[in-house]
């Protein structure tokens, strides 16, 4: 064991499937020689030469259509969009050819690219270096969505994205790279070495997809979230001082209905928490799964703490980010709720 | 004079009512461009994307460097092949009128393109497809009656009912899915070749847009990546001179050739008479031969008409006049090729004849094999519960019970006549005989 901050855990990921399968490889701007510009694929090149970790030309929708053209010719490509907010050019590629190619061939073709992209904001990235777009494709049939929110599943995570024969869209919230962020930016930054889940097994290990954890087991009441909200919520939860059970969701799609639903049936009470703007978010997706199975088991009406509905404001990020007071003022009001 | 910009709108050379005009195609005559070697630098080749390369002359010789010198046998068999394209195409068209499939796209007029390639290039050389590339399906010898059987989504259907007539796949023919969305299949053939180079195999990619789908951002993604990874792929542009209504001048071909964006790129670009069968075949031979000693990419333009409609959702007599394709200086690549064959003394009317006769009767008895598994209007079709199959490797808790609730929603109102009501017919039968 070791610890290890989020962006090494990924690396270790990356390093381990490199080492073990020499169908990977890794593909996207900056990640070869450069390693990255948030690091993750630092070294990687340098270990396992230029054919195995390509730098690329900066389009992000010819990095995901060689991708698919290099996992219909037997590679496990692992693609990185630099930031989610750059995957829009190479969103053709995603929807209509990547998530359909085994659907529309019946199962003769398929293509098992693994897209990683740091999503979020906390770090004045302004509107296009924000963005959660989770939502967009957890619409989209035919590929998986995750978003780990610590080392210790971002890495068993990512090894069960890449051996994954489906493709995956793997969200990495880039708040938390380096510490578990609890929502205050004037407190000084934690190390994941202070964090139980920063403690990291060197070797190979996997994570299951589809599959929640139960963060912290409560019985007043469920919060539902994922990747960096999972750190505000438990300072929430501590500032409204209520027993929460805190599940994260870690895969959106497919989603582990039966162990959210299985909380708030047992609480009763739920709110959901989502970096995303609310409109038309995930969250929409977890209140209504959660009420078709909860409904009479419900005390009080499921709440969201969820971004607004704009764009990322560069100035005011943190009136925009769903920080613990909003968080916390919900759950306070689900439990007066009768 | 004013200091003003002024927007240019292209206008088609000929509309409906218009004399045939096609003044603006470029030729060059037969033999006269050179062939340089496979090696050439792009710099010193750029002359072949805006020349023609043309092999038969006007008297149906093969003229010039560009000559493949192809075997008279090896010519019937393109001959042959073509026909057959021809004559599928034209039977698929008549049995869409009839209502028998819902869609079809012809690719009359331009059957050298995928013919010839399809024979020039290797078995395990990947194809990438267009929609209009169905003489490669023929070349690699699929059965029409396979591909009749996913026009009518019936329950031999490749697709399993899951695509649009036409959008044909086949894995072990090394024939990649075609896409309805456009160019698509470009950066993913770089992408296939570049994987090639990285496993050190000696297979090449080649993949087929039309010169309306150049806008789109895939082939400038395909002719980057091409490039930059210098990957084994040929890449085509079939400029058929109309993208449905909207004549190549709105892709930029007022402003240059397709052929000539390669060199920009730094990619050699071939344009070529995409209906003389032998400078297709030639131009293919060389843009393999350079992908496969690690020289990258070829672009090539084939310069062709598209003598029907887009497809059969459309009417070109409300866009281009009616008798454009009589006027269109490349002729039919099928009279050409036979032309040829005839003047060689390897060919005669008769025997033509005799070859459209046998071919048509072949499609006749390929069809009649493949209604047997069912037609989407009477049936039968497979179980509808499969469309629930193959969205991942495995199906997922969350489709399952979709497909439950779709299963028990046609138990209460069933099709009449498909299998899932005769089976549920059968055990009420039973459930009240041992009632």
């Amino acid at each position: 064991m070791a610890y290890m901050n989020m962006v090494q855990a990924l690396n270790s990921a990356m390093d381990i499937m490199l080492q073990r399968d020499p169908r990977v490889v890794i593909l996207g701007e900056d990640v070869g020689y450069f390693g990255g510009v948030f690091r993750v694929t630092d070294g990687l090149q340098r270990k396992y030469g230029e054919h195995r970790v390509l730098d690329t030309p900066i389009a992000e929708g010819g990095i995901i259509g060689a991708a698919i053209g290099m996992g219909v010719n037997g590679l496990k490509p692992v693609a990185e969009i630099q930031f989610a907010d750059y995957i829009y050019p190479g969103f053709d590629q995603v929807v209509s050819e990547l998530a359909r190619l085994r659907y529309r061939t019946a199962g003769e073709f398929s293509a098992p690219v693994t897209i990683r992209t740091p999503c979020g904001g906390g770090i004045r990235g302004g509107q296009t270096h924000s963005q959660s777009p989770e939502a967009i494709f957890t619409h989209v049939s035919g590929i998986k969505v995750v978003m780990p929110s610590n080392p210790y599943d971002a890495k068993g995570l990512l090894i069960s994205s890449i051996e994954d024969d489906d493709p995956v869209v793997f969200f990495e919230p880039k708040r938390i790279y380096n510490g578990p962020f609890d929502g205050d930016p004037n407190k000084p930054a934690v190390p994941w070495s202070a964090h139980p889940r920063g403690e990291v097994p060197e070797g190979y290990y996997t994570v299951p997809i589809s599959r929640a954890e139960v963060v912290r087991p409560g019985k007043d009441l469920t919060v539902l979230t994922y990747g960096t909200m999972v750190h505000v919520v438990e300072a929430a939860v501590r500032m409204a001082e209520v027993d929460a059970e805190i599940v994260d969701v870690r895969t959106m799609v497919p989603l582990d209905m039966d162990t959210l639903c299985t909380s708030v049936c047992k609480t009763g009470r739920c709110v959901v928490v989502h970096e995303a703007t609310r409109f038309g978010g995930f969250g929409a997706e977890l209140v209504a799964t959660v009420q078709e199975a909860c409904f009479w088991n419900l005390e009080a009406p499921i709440q969201r703490v969820t971004g607004w509905d704009t764009p990322y404001p560069h100035a005011f990020e943190w009136e925009y980010f769903p920080g613990p007071a909003r968080i916390a003022q919900a759950l306070k009001s689900v439990m007066e709720a009768a | 004079m004013t200091q003003r910009s002024r927007l240019h709108v292209p206008n088609a050379p000929a509309r409906p009512g218009d004399k045939p005009d096609f003044s603006y195609v470029r030729l060059s005559p037969a033999g006269a461009v050179p062939r340089p070697d496979v090696t050439a630098a792009v710099a010193d080749i750029e002359e072949l994307s805006t020349s023609l390369v043309r092999v038969l002359d006007d008297s149906h010789n093969a003229v010039g460097p560009w000559n493949p010198h192809l075997e008279p046998a090896d010519l019937q068999v393109g001959l042959r092949h073509m026909v057959l394209t021809r004559a599928f195409d034209d039977r698929m068209q008549r049995i869409q009128r009839q209502g028998r499939i819902s869609f079809y796209m012809k690719s009359t007029g331009e059957e050298a393109v995928a013919v010839a390639q399809g024979m020039a290039l290797r078995p395990g050389d990947m194809l990438f497809p267009s929609y209009r590339n169905q003489g490669l399906y023929v070349v690699r010898g699929r059965s029409l009656t396979d591909l009749m059987c996913q026009c009518l989504s019936n329950t031999n259907d490749m697709c399993k009912g899951r695509q649009m007539p036409v959008m044909y796949h086949w894995a072990k023919g090394n024939i990649f899915s075609i896409s309805g969305n456009l160019a698509t299949q470009f950066p993913q053939a770089a992408g296939w070749a570049m994987a090639a180079a990285i496993k050190g195999e000696d297979h090449i990619a080649a993949s087929w847009i039309g010169e309306g789908s150049t806008a789109e951002a895939d082939f400038h993604y395909a002719l980057t990546f091409a490039s930059v990874y210098r990957a084994p792929v040929i890449l085509n542009v079939v400029n058929n001179q109309w993208a449905i209504s909207t004549f190549q001048g709105f892709a930029g071909g007022e402003r240059g050739t397709f052929a000539a964006r390669g060199p920009g790129y730094g990619i050699p670009g071939i344009r070529v008479d995409g209906n003389d069968f032998l400078a297709v075949h030639a131009a293919t031979q060389w843009a393999a031969e350079r992908a496969r000693m690690s020289g990258g990419p070829t672009l090539i333009e084939h310069v062709t008409y598209r003598a029907s409609a887009h497809s059969t959702s459309d009417d070109p007599s409300r866009y281009r006049p009616k008798d454009e394709w009589q006027a269109w200086p490349l002729g039919d690549p099928i009279v050409r090729l036979k032309k040829h064959l005839i003047a060689l003394g390897e060919w005669s009317d008769e025997r033509h004849a005799a070859l459209e006769k046998e071919l048509d009767a072949h499609v006749t008895a390929c069809w009649k094999e493949a209604i047997k598994y069912g037609t989407l209007s009477e049936g039968p079709t497979l179980d509808p519960a499969t469309m629930f199959e193959d969205v991942y490797k495995h199906m997922p808790p969350h489709l399952a019970r979709q497909r439950e609730e779709l299963r028990a929603l046609r138990a209460i109102q069933p099709n009449k006549g498909s299998p899932e009501q005769q089976n549920l017919d059968e055990q009420t039968q039973s459930v009240a005989k041992e009632g």
